[in-house]
């Protein structure tokens, strides 16, 4: 039996709306770089970029005194980024094809509004040389490396044989054009089982397959192929020896336009889902000075190779002994990029424009620092209870960013009502805390998760707060295989010890009995006198999971925030980050429920649904068709990610309710099987 | 043995019931006693005339050995959340439930003084019809019943829970009150069961095809709301009796509120879609202003273009009324007409103030419709807003076009507060019909023109028929600040017997 005391409830803020571009204002504290106002610098820039990226290059923009052009698609014509700046123009329609990479619209916006350089955040255009080559033909300023450098690095093949000129550890592989699946399977059995076959133009996991086979190898090839045409452009494909158990520690690099380079520290960023970055810190636990010193040099040396100029990172895989690959430069702004400002106090962005406009740096290699620990979680609008994350769409109802934890900076483009629509990436926000050391700034982290709030679409806030508690993560024990090795069978949120079910329990039990006393509660005089029957002592029946629970409630409390409840007693709670379902009723409504008829569960083998919202890129069945269980019976593609859907049961095809093309949201009915 | 005391307690109440489930046949169903705890819930109830025992039998071979005291209702009267209301509940473990002289005199007697007090009916419903055995007897008492239905119809809300099969003459009282609502595959209604379709008609149909939860809140639209059981049913009447007054004398009830009135809801100022093609939702627009995302929505799967129900703004119960842009384009047919009519006079007959909010492209053209009588049932939902004489404030959140325009709640209907939001399109009709009818594709630019001129608020706004063009974020705060002044509002019609709306 679980008794409370009082009837005191923190409904985390619920009613409160804040000024979303105060919030982001004031959110922007954690570098203390200071702006030389006398230095000239340009006066115009156009962003070429939407959400959180546009908005963080806004902020130092508008401290530079640059005046600001956004450019935006027709869904994001209400979008922060376009509020923020000071001009802002309409490239398109929604598909990012028509309008964030359409150059054409974008030089027009350009030769229109007279900037004068342009940023390009990360993703889009902003490690395209093309893009890059028309704006030095027109005068206008790319605030990145030059065309070279931005080539050299894009394709794999030729940045690791520059790596390997410029002395830098590469992992052993095959460096060519791979033709056809026999070819691959035999590069493959040179180098030894297992490989990874990756896009050469790829980036951010897309087009990478891992092979533990022959097989896999021949199947590994079919996709990336595909992928690598369908995201890039570009089928060429390159094998390399795949280290298992790797850790991912990139060393963010910044060098001028005299050769000058720097290297400012490492971040850890091992803990991803399907090759995508989840959560990341700065400095990394695992590295010792000496690695740190001699992976910083590898990477200043690379840079200098390729004459790199602006901020860049350089990614390495280390093994567990410390041994450290090469694996690719990213020659833009990361997104992980807040952790190194918080631990550095340099402003990438302002270093970036200040590098663009022939400025050298300001800094010497002694000067960077590092100062205090800094964790960033990706607050991703996706589903974490399936395979760590599929995509959710929708509108935020309800939106407010936990700036009220001391040291806390989120970087959004986002505000309450914004839409996440299937057009972009479902990111809603970076959230970075800081702190003088690493449990300090991971204690943080769980207060700022524990007080987001975010309704309207699911997030992964659970995940979040998941790992970041989890003590193989707290030892620094992490590697890239972290989720899959920590929840083999999927993530399934929280697992509550007894003494926290009891809380919850107590919680749930006394949000019952507040919201049926308040019921009771009418203001005015009635005509007739409302005569409430004192009672002091509430016997409740708490249904959690398959558990059902007495909780006594008596007249004679933990921070919690209620999603939402109906009549019939159902509650949803989110407790210590995961969201939990539970139903209270009476101790007599529940004895009754006994008696209630059982409902069948509808049978869900015979019809496929579609787990997150894309579009339909194949169906591989008609009506009529028989399909045996684990056939695949048609491919979405959704944030350019292709998943196979696949028969439940053998059958026959009853009904397809999509064709190729379509866009299907979540849920939606494709196939049915007889 | 004096029952009423075992009321008093729930264990007793508990046991009682016990008994009552074993005598069932039916153990599937909760029965009545414990029901009425249900939706009491702690507070004492007084059940009446308990040992009412007269069975006015014909024939003595039809009489039944036990005599059952009270009959097969119980009824009383008790208090949900503190405010009075009387209820009877029909006992189907007793004769089925079945309506006897007795039985209806009961009932009667309650109703009779539900009407004198000033305090609401909740029947639950529960009974295979007359009881043949008492002839004659049972129908006069079902006319009872009737006549007290309709004389205090629009006096005290009256509520019917349909809890299992109602056939014959006992669905006619649940059609004559305020609100039905039912019990998903459990509770049934219908004039005449399948076994006596399939002889008339030769139509084979299964009850639940019939009668059932889905056919009469989907199709029929004869009951406005169904629940997932007894107990999800009895859990939600509570809710909703909190929204409504106990008479036609008592003000729209004002709760304790915790969200703040003057509270901005941004994300209105984007939920209209740019394109005024593209669909929204219009539940997307209800939640987001009312206290605490807290809506009753009266009939949510029959005539879906229509959005209908009961919340509150800043603790007063509201009626909301909505096209829904994401069904038909939100137009107004034959049954949205009617189903918004109906709700639209439930709370101009009980003060409560009537909040619309318009996105209508007009009546929804073709044959169906107009031999269906359009004409005819689309004026129900006029002549209700035109009467409505309590607080309506309106908010016009994209297209007003047509004849569509007045009807819903306009200045010109003495509409007290009418709102347009930036994205409001009020006109005759759209631009590409209206420069199709004016210039029969002569003139090329004539579409834009159109709209520069007309599908903008403010042509509504010069001839005050739109009284401001407001920042949809305000809404919320706007209508509550109007509500308290609109609190003390008096408005009344011509003397008349009554008004005789196109029925």
């Amino acid at each position: 039996m679980v008794y409370c005391n009082r009837f005191n409830f923190l409904f985390l803020l619920q009613w409160e709306t804040l000024c979303s571009r105060w919030c982001l204002i004031t959110s922007h504290k954690l570098y203390s770089s200071v702006y030389d106002p006398n230095e000239k610098t340009f006066e115009k820039l156009l962003i070429a970029n939407r959400g959180e990226i546009a908005c963080r290059v806004i902020k130092t923009c508008k401290k530079m005194g640059i005046k600001t052009v956004a450019i935006h698609s027709d869904v994001d014509a209400n979008a922060v980024h376009v509020k923020m700046a000071d001009e802002a123009v309409c490239v398109g329609p929604a598909p990012t094809s028509k309008s964030y990479l359409n150059m054409d619209a974008i030089m027009e916006v350009i030769r229109k509004t007279r900037a004068q350089a342009v940023h390009p955040g990360y993703g889009f255009l902003s490690e395209n040389k093309e893009f890059a080559r028309r704006l030095a033909s027109e005068g206008v300023t790319f605030i990145g490396p030059d065309t070279h450098a931005i080539q050299a690095m894009g394709d794999k093949i030729e940045s690791k044989l520059l790596a390997k000129n410029a002395k830098v550890n590469t992992i052993p592989g095959f460096d060519g054009v791979v033709k056809d699946a026999d070819e691959a399977v035999r590069i493959a059995r040179e180098i030894g089982y297992p490989v990874m076959i990756k896009a050469s133009a790829g980036g951010g996991g897309k087009g990478m397959r891992i092979a533990w086979d022959d097989e896999e190898t021949r199947e590994g090839f079919r996709f990336s192929s595909q992928e690598a045409a369908s995201s890039f452009g570009d089928d060429r494909l390159l094998i390399e020896k795949f280290i298992d158990n790797p850790r991912h520690i990139e060393i963010q690099v910044l060098a001028d336009k005299h050769g000058n380079a720097l290297w400012l520290n490492e971040r850890e960023c091992s803990i991803q889902r399907r090759n995508q970055k989840v959560v990341e810190e700065a400095p990394s636990t695992f590295l010792d000075p000496e690695t740190r010193r001699a992976m910083g040099e590898q990477a200043v040396a690379l840079a200098r190779a390729v004459k790199y100029s602006s901020a860049g990172t350089v990614e390495f895989l280390v093994d567990s002994s410390k041994n450290f690959y090469f694996l690719e430069m990213n020659t833009r702004l990361q997104v992980e990029h807040p952790v190194t400002e918080c631990i550095t106090g340099l402003d990438l962005v302002q270093e970036m424009i200040r590098v663009a406009k022939g400025y050298p740096l300001r800094h010497k290699q002694a000067d960077i620092p590092i100062n205090g620990w800094a964790v960033e979680c990706r607050v991703y609008a996706e589903d974490p209870y399936k395979s760590f994350g599929l995509p959710s769409i929708g509108k935020l109802s309800q939106y407010q960013e936990p700036l009220h934890v001391p040291s806390v900076r989120v970087d959004s483009g986002i505000q309450q009502g914004s839409d996440i629509s299937i057009y972009y990436d479902p990111m809603i926000s970076k959230l970075i805390t800081y702190g003088s050391n690493r449990a300090e700034a991971l204690k943080r982290m769980e207060e700022a998760l524990d007080n987001y709030v975010i309704r309207g679409v699911a997030h992964n806030i659970s995940l979040l707060r998941e790992v970041i508690i989890h003590p193989r993560f707290v030892r620094g024990d992490i590697s890239t295989k972290f989720l899959p090795e920590v929840y083999p069978d999927g993530f399934k949120g929280h697992k509550l010890t007894d003494l926290e079910r009891r809380q919850l329990l107590a919680t749930a039990a006394s949000l019952y009995v507040a919201e049926q006393l308040r019921s009771q509660r009418f203001l005015g005089t009635p005509r007739i006198p409302i005569a409430v029957s004192k009672r002091r002592s509430w016997d409740l029946s708490v249904h959690l999971g398959d558990g059902i629970y007495p909780v006594a409630v008596s007249k004679d409390g933990s921070s919690f925030s209620r999603i939402s409840r109906n009549a019939s007693g159902e509650t949803s709670i989110q407790f210590l980050g995961t969201v939990y379902k539970l139903q209270i009723l009476t101790k007599v409504a529940a004895e009754l429920s006994k008696y209630m008829p059982e409902k069948a569960a509808e049978d869900t083998s015979s019809i496929l649904r579609s787990p997150m919202p894309g579009t339909v890129v194949a169906v591989s069945v008609k009506p009529g068709d028989m399909v045996s269980e684990g056939q695949e019976i048609c491919v979405i593609e959704a944030m350019k990610m292709q998943n196979s859907m696949i028969a439940a049961k053998t059958g026959k095809v009853k009904a397809v309710h999509c064709k190729a093309g379509d866009t299907v949201g979540e849920e939606d009915l494709l196939v049915e099987l007889e | 043995m004096n029952m009423t005391c075992l009321w008093n307690t729930d264990v007793l109440t508990l046991g009682w019931t016990l008994v009552r489930i074993r005598r069932s046949s039916r153990v599937l169903s909760v029965t009545r006693g414990l029901i009425l705890s249900l939706v009491l819930q702690n507070s004492p109830f007084s059940e009446l005339q308990i040992v009412f025992t007269v069975h006015s039998f014909t024939t003595d071979d039809l009489t039944v050995a036990t005599e059952y005291p009270g009959d097969s209702v119980v009824t009383g009267r008790g208090r949900i959340n503190g405010r009075l209301a009387y209820v009877f509940s029909q006992d189907f473990t007793v004769f089925g439930g079945s309506l006897s002289g007795a039985h209806a005199q009961k009932i009667c007697k309650i109703m009779d003084q539900a009407a004198m007090v000033g305090a609401p009916v909740i029947g639950l419903n529960d009974s295979g019809g007359a009881r043949i055995q008492e002839g004659v007897e049972s129908l006069a008492g079902y006319a009872d019943i009737f006549l007290r239905n309709v004389l205090c119809s629009g006096v005290i809300p009256q509520i019917s829970l349909i809890m299992g099969p109602c056939a014959g003459g006992a669905v006619y009282s649940p059609a004559l009150t305020d609100f039905t609502f039912m019990v998903k595959d459990t509770s049934y209604l219908f004039i005449t069961g399948p076994d006596v379709v399939k002889s008339v008609t030769n139509e084979d149909v299964t009850q639940e095809q019939l009668g059932g939860a889905k056919t009469h809140t989907a199709v029929s639209g004869v009951a406005h709301r169904a629940f997932e059981n007894d107990i999800d049913a009895l859990l939600n009447l509570r809710e909703f009796f909190n929204y409504l007054p106990l008479s036609n004398r008592d003000p729209a009830p004002v709760c304790e509120c915790h969200d703040p009135s003057d509270r901005l809801v941004p994300e209105l100022d984007t939920i209209v879609p740019s394109e005024s093609t593209k669909a929204y939702d219009m539940l997307d627009i209800i939640h987001s202003i009312v206290d605490e995302r807290e809506f009753f929505e009266i009939m949510p799967t029959y005539a879906r273009n229509i959005v209908v129900g009961f919340a509150r703004m800043n603790g007063r119960t509201v009626g909301i009324v909505g096209n829904q842009p994401k069904v038909a384009s939100g137009c107004l047919d034959i049954n949205s007409s009617v189903k918004g009519a109906r709700f639209v006079r439930f709370c101009d007959a009980f003060n409560i103030p009537l909040i619309t909010f318009v996105d209508v492209p007009g009546f929804l053209p073709g044959t169906a419709q107009e031999y269906g009588g359009i004409i005819r049932h689309g004026a129900k939902l006029l002549f209700a807003f035109a009467e409505a004489t309590v607080p309506k404030i309106t908010v016009i959140t994209r297209k007003a076009y047509g004849g569509a325009y007045d009807v819903m709640s306009s200045k010109h209907l003495r509409g007290d507060v009418n709102y347009a939001w930036p994205t409001a399109e009020v006109a005759v009709m759209g631009a590409k019909g209206a420069v199709q009818i004016i210039f029969r594709g002569k003139e090329a630019n004539a579409e834009e023109e159109y709209v520069d001129k007309f599908a903008n608020p403010f042509p509504a706004a010069m001839r005050g028929f739109v009284d401001d063009i407001i920042q949809p974020s305000t809404t919320r705060t706007r209508i509550c600040h109007d509500l308290d002044v609109l609190a003390s509002k008096s408005q009344s019609s011509p003397w008349k017997k009554h008004a005789n709306i196109p029925l």
